[in-house]
């Protein structure tokens, strides 16, 4: 089993951390993964991607081509990447900043208010943790536990209140995506 | 040892520590700048020394004179940068100083851009530097490949007596995939690969005799003198081409009627390409040259099978490799290329495609 990702959104968005914490949740599960960043001249406010995959096999290509699963935290971002999800995947919409939404009607779509949500929690900075939760909640691709685990050992001592956004906003998104 | 996520700029420097490299000279440029950075925050930490130069021209100096102590020392840069350090690279091959370059390529002629490229294949293994000498010239397909590579670099490099580049690109520095540490080698095992340091290199002598000294140098201004050593690096040249080719396949048979080769990260696309033509009952092999120079020529001539129509050659860049890939195919079977240059890497989607067309 092999799942294509790709998350994409403005700079500042926190969009490569979705695919970091997916990666390296799913490599502590045993699985294979590749983690591909955009990266070149961007600014805060332009436009960011990575291409993530987790797979039962090696890795051949980290370069996705047609998505399992597109993240697009921004209208540019599904304006660009929906074309190409493939069909019966998933496509991730933060409403907020996609007025415009997806047109496609062969993709599975979880549409939510995402940054008004993340505001509602406490923080903009929590907007990719919801992602995350969306994603396990929509597709079961990791675990809960493996990513508490993760942020626990990056938080807990360091900034608790901020650990404690961070799993609501995790919780809120499996909630999301399993409706 | 447990998988760490990193990145294939940070991997690699952290094999470069435990493998014994203690000294690194280096100017930063993007897409390596990760390398850089990894250098300056950990070499303190192992009573190392981090230094950037002025310049590239000064890094690969400073590697020169390192080199020439007799110690384990890097550099590294993107294609630019390594244009700039070539004429260093020429001086170390003339003097017999091992050291590793590290290249991360990004696209060129000229300042280019910044992402992914193959274009530097000819400048690494056809003499970027002036005169008849020969770099090994190691190409890695994943990170942990290319950390694998950094205590492989400096054995050969010490072995021979030799500079050793690693030739990786934009995406393999950038990207994160799990890597997992083998155990350094000890000095003993170091020791072991023949080159003892002490017999050549500048260094304080045991037996405190100040007549007993050492020259680096790749001056010899007496042609019979140049003659000689320019045969003898030529049969050293020889002895590395005979034992350190490297390669890898993947699904070649006798039932294959396209021959793919591709080296780095070009060759993962393609792997992904001949899975999806396998499901559909196509078969495609591939050859991926892991050294570059020495290349596998005997290899990529055996693994051509009995129904090979054809020989597919795949580079990010306009056909370097190809070169190589004729002279051993021998005109047996036609030879057809396709590459994207500017910075772009192909899909798998694209090379399908491609292949699909030849049947």
């Amino acid at each position: 089993m092999t799942t294509e990702m790709i998350c994409a959104g403005f700079g500042g968005q926190g969009v490569l951390t979705i695919g970091r914490f997916i990666a390296q949740a799913a490599m502590k599960e045993g699985r294979n993964v590749s983690w591909l960043p955009s990266y070149g001249p961007e600014m805060r406010g332009g436009t960011a991607n990575v291409s993530t995959v987790v797979s039962d096999e090696p890795i051949a290509s980290p370069i996705v081509s047609f998505p399992d699963v597109l993240v697009a935290l921004n209208q540019p971002s599904v304006d660009k990447f929906a074309p190409s999800i493939r069909k019966g995947g998933v496509i991730i919409i933060n409403t907020s900043m996609c007025p415009h939404g997806c047109k496609r009607d062969d993709v599975q779509k979880v549409a939510a208010p995402m940054s008004d949500i993340a505001q509602e929690i406490g923080s903009q900075m929590v907007l990719n943790m919801l992602a995350i939760g969306i994603i396990i909640g929509k597709t079961g691709l990791i675990k809960y536990e493996t990513i508490e685990e993760e942020l626990n050992s990056f938080l807990k001592e360091k900034n608790p209140d901020l650990l404690e956004k961070n799993l609501t906003a995790i919780k809120r998104g499996i909630e999301i995506g399993q409706k | 040892m447990s998988k760490i996520l990193m990145k294939g700029n940070e991997a690699v420097a952290e094999a470069a520590i435990r493998a014994g490299c203690r000294l690194y000279f280096a100017y930063p440029i993007t897409p390596q700048s990760e390398l850089i950075e990894y250098m300056a925050k950990m070499m303190p930490k192992v009573n190392g020394t981090f230094l950037q130069a002025e310049s590239e021209v000064s890094a690969i100096n400073m590697v020169y004179g390192a080199a020439g102590a007799g110690k384990r020392v890097m550099t590294s840069s993107s294609s630019p940068g390594i244009a700039l350090k070539m004429e260093g690279v020429s001086y170390m091959a003339g003097a017999e100083l091992p050291a590793v370059i590290i290249n991360v390529q990004r696209g060129g002629p000229g300042l280019g851009d910044i992402q992914p490229s193959q274009g530097d294949y000819f400048q690494a293994t056809k003499g970027g530097g002036h005169g008849d000498y020969r770099m090994i010239v190691l190409a890695p397909s994943s990170v942990q490949e290319f950390a694998d590579m950094a205590a492989e670099a400096f054995d050969l490099a010490d072995k021979y007596r030799n500079p050793v580049m690693i030739l990786a690109d934009g995406m393999l520095g950038q990207m994160m995939e799990p890597v997992e540490f083998k155990p350094a080698k000890t000095q003993e095992e170091i020791d072991a690969l023949g080159n003892i340091h002490n017999s050549w290199c500048i260094c304080p002598n045991e037996d405190g005799d100040a007549k007993h000294h050492h020259e680096i140098n790749s001056l010899e201004i007496d042609p019979s003198v140049l003659e000689k050593h320019v045969n003898e690096l030529y049969e050293k040249y020889g002895r590395i081409e005979r034992d350190e080719v490297r390669f890898d396949t993947y699904n070649v048979s006798d039932d294959n009627e396209i021959l793919c080769v591709a080296w780095g990260t070009a060759s993962r696309i393609v792997k992904s390409a001949i899975n999806e033509l396998t499901a559909q009952g196509k078969s495609v092999g591939l050859i991926r040259p892991i050294t570059c120079w020495p290349f596998p020529y005997e290899a990529v001539a055996e693994a051509i099978g009995p129904k090979v129509r054809k020989v597919y050659v795949f580079e990010l860049n306009t056909g370097q490799m190809l070169d190589d890939v004729k002279i051993a195919v021998q005109g047996k079977v036609p030879v057809t290329f396709w590459g994207k240059v500017g910075g772009i890497v192909f899909t798998p989607a694209e090379i399908k495609e491609k292949l699909e067309a030849c049947f």
